[in-house]
Parts: C-alpha cells; sequence; structure tokens
C-alpha cells in the first residue's frame, strides 16, 4: 500500500507492506537509523519517536497507521547548523548517556514529558520515564540530564 | 519481529467498520492503538488475515458527563481518560487505574475499548470497569445493545462480543465522593499486575474487582457482602480470594496470589475507608 509520512519535515512516501512496522519505515525506508530497536515488544521504549508532537513506540505501530502522520526522530531534534536540541546538550553536559543505545528514546521520551509538565519533580521524570529502560542502568543522571533541561 | 501478512482496510465509521468485518469474517481483527494486538501478532500468538483499523473513527473518543454517569467512546485514548477533568471528578477510581496501564507511550496509543475488547484478565481497566458496575455498548449489523461489565468477560482473552460486533462506548457510574483505591502489585513500573484490586466503599457498600486472578476479571462479591454485614475491615479482605481462581506462572504461585489478593484487598480497603 502507498503511504506518506512526514519525518523530520520531510514527506516520505513509498509503497509499503501492510505490516510494515513504523520503525521500519523510519529505518529502512527514509534510512535513520537513529532510532533504535531494543526489545521490540514494547516494554523497552529504544524506539521512541514523537508522532504528531508526542513519544510513542515505533516498534509496536503500524507505518500505515501513522500514514498521513507527522514524525519527528532523534535526527530532528538539533537545528540545521547542528546546534544540540537543549535535552541533548543536557544528557552530554550531566553524563546521561553510557552505552548510548537507550538515548535516543530516551531523549525523545523525555522532551515529550517536558511538553506535557514544563516544571517537574524528580519524581515525575522518573515516573514518566517509566517506559524507557537502561540496561547499564545509568537512570541517575538520566534523571538528573531531564531535570537540568526542565531548570534552563 | 515482525507480524504475518495481512490485508488492511481503514474504515472511517463504526458502521462501515462493521460493514467491513461481516464481509472479512472470523479471520478479521479490529485494530484500534494497536498495543495489545500487534504484539500478539509479532509474537505469531494472533495471526488474522485483514485488519479493520477503525483508530482514525473519530467520533468514537469522547467522555461526556450524562447526570448520574459518565460516558466514554471506545476509542479514547488511555492519555485522554487519565488526564480528564470529568473522569477525575466524577469516577477518579478509574482515572487513577488507567494512569497504571502501561507507560506514558502507551497510553497515548492504547484506547480504552480496545483494552476492554481484548479481555485480557491481567490488564487494569477490566477489573476496574468491573468494581465501578459500568456497562458496555456493542453496536452490531442490528443495532446496538448494553452489556453489563459483570456479564462481558467469558474466558482468558475472550468476551461475549460477537464476530461482527465492535465496542463503542462505556458507561460508568459517577462514584459520588466514595473512597476508592487502585493496588497494583508487580515487579517494574510498568509491568501488568501481578495481583491487582479495584476497590471502592460508600460507607457500608463496598464493591472490590480482581486483576489477573481468574482467566476473567473477578468481582470479590463475598468482599463486598461482609462489608454489607457490617464487617471489620481485616474480616472482609479474608475473603478477597472467594470467588478467584488463579492460575500459577513464573511470578507467582496459586497460594501466593491468594495471599496477595487478601493483602491488597485489605490495604484497598483501608485506603478507601479513610
Amino acid at each position: 500500500m502507498e503511504i506518506s509520512i512526514t519525518i523530520n519535515g520531510k514527506a516520505v512516501s513509498a509503497d509499503v507492506e501492510p505490516r510494515t512496522l513504523l520503525v521500519q519505515f523510519i529505518r529502512e525506508t527514509a534510512g535513520l537509523t537513529g532510532t533504535n530497536i531494543g526489545c521490540d515488544t514494547s516494554s523497552c521504549g529504544a524506539c521512541s519517536i514523537h508522532l504528531d508532537g508526542e513519544a510513542v513506540k515505533s516498534c509496536t505501530i503500524l507505518a500505515a497507521q501513522a500514514d498521513g502522520g507527522s514524525v519527528t526522530t532523534i535526527e530532528g531534534l538539533a537545528s540545521a547548523d547542528g546546534t544540540l536540541h537543549p535535552m541533548q546538550q543536557a544528557f552530554m553536559e550531566n553524563h546521561g548517556l553510557q552505552c548510548g543505545y537507550c538515548t535516543p528514546g530516551m531523549v525523545m521520551a523525555a522532551t515529550s514529558l517536558l511538553n506535557d509538565i514544563p516544571n517537574p519533580s524528580e519524581e515525575d521524570v522518573r515516573i514518566g520515564l517509566e517506559g524507557n529502560l537502561c540496561r547499564c542502568t545509568g537512570y541517575h543522571n538520566i534523571v538528573q540530564a531531564v531535570l537540568a533541561c526542565a531548570n534552563k | 519481529m515482525i507480524p504475518a501478512a495481512f490485508d488492511y482496510v481503514r474504515a472511517s465509521s463504526a458502521e462501515e467498520a462493521i460493514n467491513l468485518i461481516g464481509q472479512h469474517g472470523d479471520e478479521a481483527k479490529f485494530l484500534a492503538g494497536g498495543h495489545s494486538l500487534v504484539p500478539l501478532m509479532k509474537l505469531r500468538l494472533a495471526q488474522p488475515s485483514v485488519l479493520i483499523d477503525i483508530g482514525r473513527v473519530s467520533d468514537l473518543s469522547y467522555i461526556k458527563d450524562a447526570g448520574d454517569h459518565i460516558t466514554i467512546g471506545a476509542l479514547t485514548r488511555h492519555r485522554d481518560v487519565e488526564t480528564s477533568s470529568i473522569v477525575n471528578e466524577h469516577v477518579p477510581l478509574l482515572a487513577h487505574a488507567t494512569s497504571h496501564v502501561g507507560d506514558p507511550q502507551v497510553r497515548r496509543r492504547g484506547t480504552i475499548g480496545g483494552s476492554l475488547a481484548h479481555a485480557d484478565p491481567a490488564s487494569d481497566l477490566p477489573a476496574t470497569t468491573l468494581a465501578l458496575g459500568a456497562t458496555y455498548v456493542a453496536q452490531g449489523p442490528n443495532g446496538s445493545r448494553e452489556i453489563p461489565a459483570s456479564a462481558f468477560y467469558s474466558g482468558y482473552l475472550t468476551s461475549v462480543l460477537a464476530a461482527d460486533e465492535m465496542l463503542t462506548e462505556i458507561r460508568v457510574p459517577k462514584m459520588n465522593g466514595a473512597g476508592w483505591s487502585f493496588q497494583k502489585f508487580n515487579r517494574r513500573a510498568q509491568d501488568w499486575a501481578i495481583v491487582g484490586v479495584a476497590a471502592w466503599r460508600n460507607g457500608n457498600e463496598a464493591s472490590v474487582a480482581l486483576v489477573n486472578m481468574a482467566s476473567v476479571p473477578v468481582l470479590a462479591t463475598s468482599v463486598g457482602a461482609a462489608i454489607a454485614s457490617g464487617a471489620s475491615i481485616e474480616d472482609a479482605a479474608a475473603q478477597a480470594a472467594a470467588e478467584a481462581d488463579p492460575q500459577a506462572d513464573l511470578n507467582a504461585s496459586v497460594e501466593y496470589r491468594q495471599h496477595l489478593a487478601r493483602v491488597l484487598t485489605r490495604r484497598a480497603l483501608e485506603a478507601a475507608s479513610a
């Protein structure tokens, strides 16, 4: 089936099988491999992206369901001149990553969290990121990074 | 993991969706938010040959105050239920239980009707709506019918919905200031409950329903009867597993689940009575 999804401001159209997952469409059709596949069962959050402005798990959405929608991936956060998004900057400054595998999903979930709760408590951040797992267990600095970004 | 191949059709109204499922028969499934169905399809535990996407039927996404009850469109997403001022004011137990479904990303996609129709006894909302005395509305080719939550669940992942019926609305009585509590026991924040308890109490009237204590959500009628007859919370909670028929799994034995049901029911009744 023919679908079209706007990804990071650019329309991407393709003829895909109905069973194509949104994360596949992003990685394989659009060639944007910043979005990772982790558990593949909507538990770990590594595949989190924004669909129409909100963080969702792209491994559990069919590309067909997102047809006509607008997606932002980790590649779409930084400015065109390379200036990092404040959340990316905060992760860097607070050492909010170790191996980095969960990081794109963490950053996308965290930016969505701040859209909902601009001034979160530490508890708000921990609960708000419950859908994202860090196998390095680096949660402390991730939470600090999100709080630092909120306080900027 | 990628699901087995299927045909995909999109419905723009409930009538069109019911018409489509009538054409495609038993091999077709409705796709709402997809957060129960798509994982099952990826694991090959479900292999429908046709998906009828009802996710764009926007007139089934609403929350309304209807006097003594509220009505929620079946395609209302969990996030909208969780944050609704109407639900928080009149049925706070449902708003709170909904905030425990999955995680924020899941709640932005999953729908109340999808969760109830999926009929997973380990999900939070079937038991919660059961405790609240909700009524579900199903639409089929010959019109609508009302199904009490207490008559909806017929077995594991199975309901009395006919193959060509879809859930369209959930009607939940207002709680009128009753005390309430939702207790969810799990290992990790986003997990399904090992055991969960949804409870409310208003004087000598109380209702308790159990998550993951049988192949269907369980109304703990013995607990309600004990409270009505003036029993202490401790004595009432001791009856919590009376109607249950739990299974053992990797997380818990039958005896442990029964124990959890009694402990969580006591905690829930204490909180609801405070």
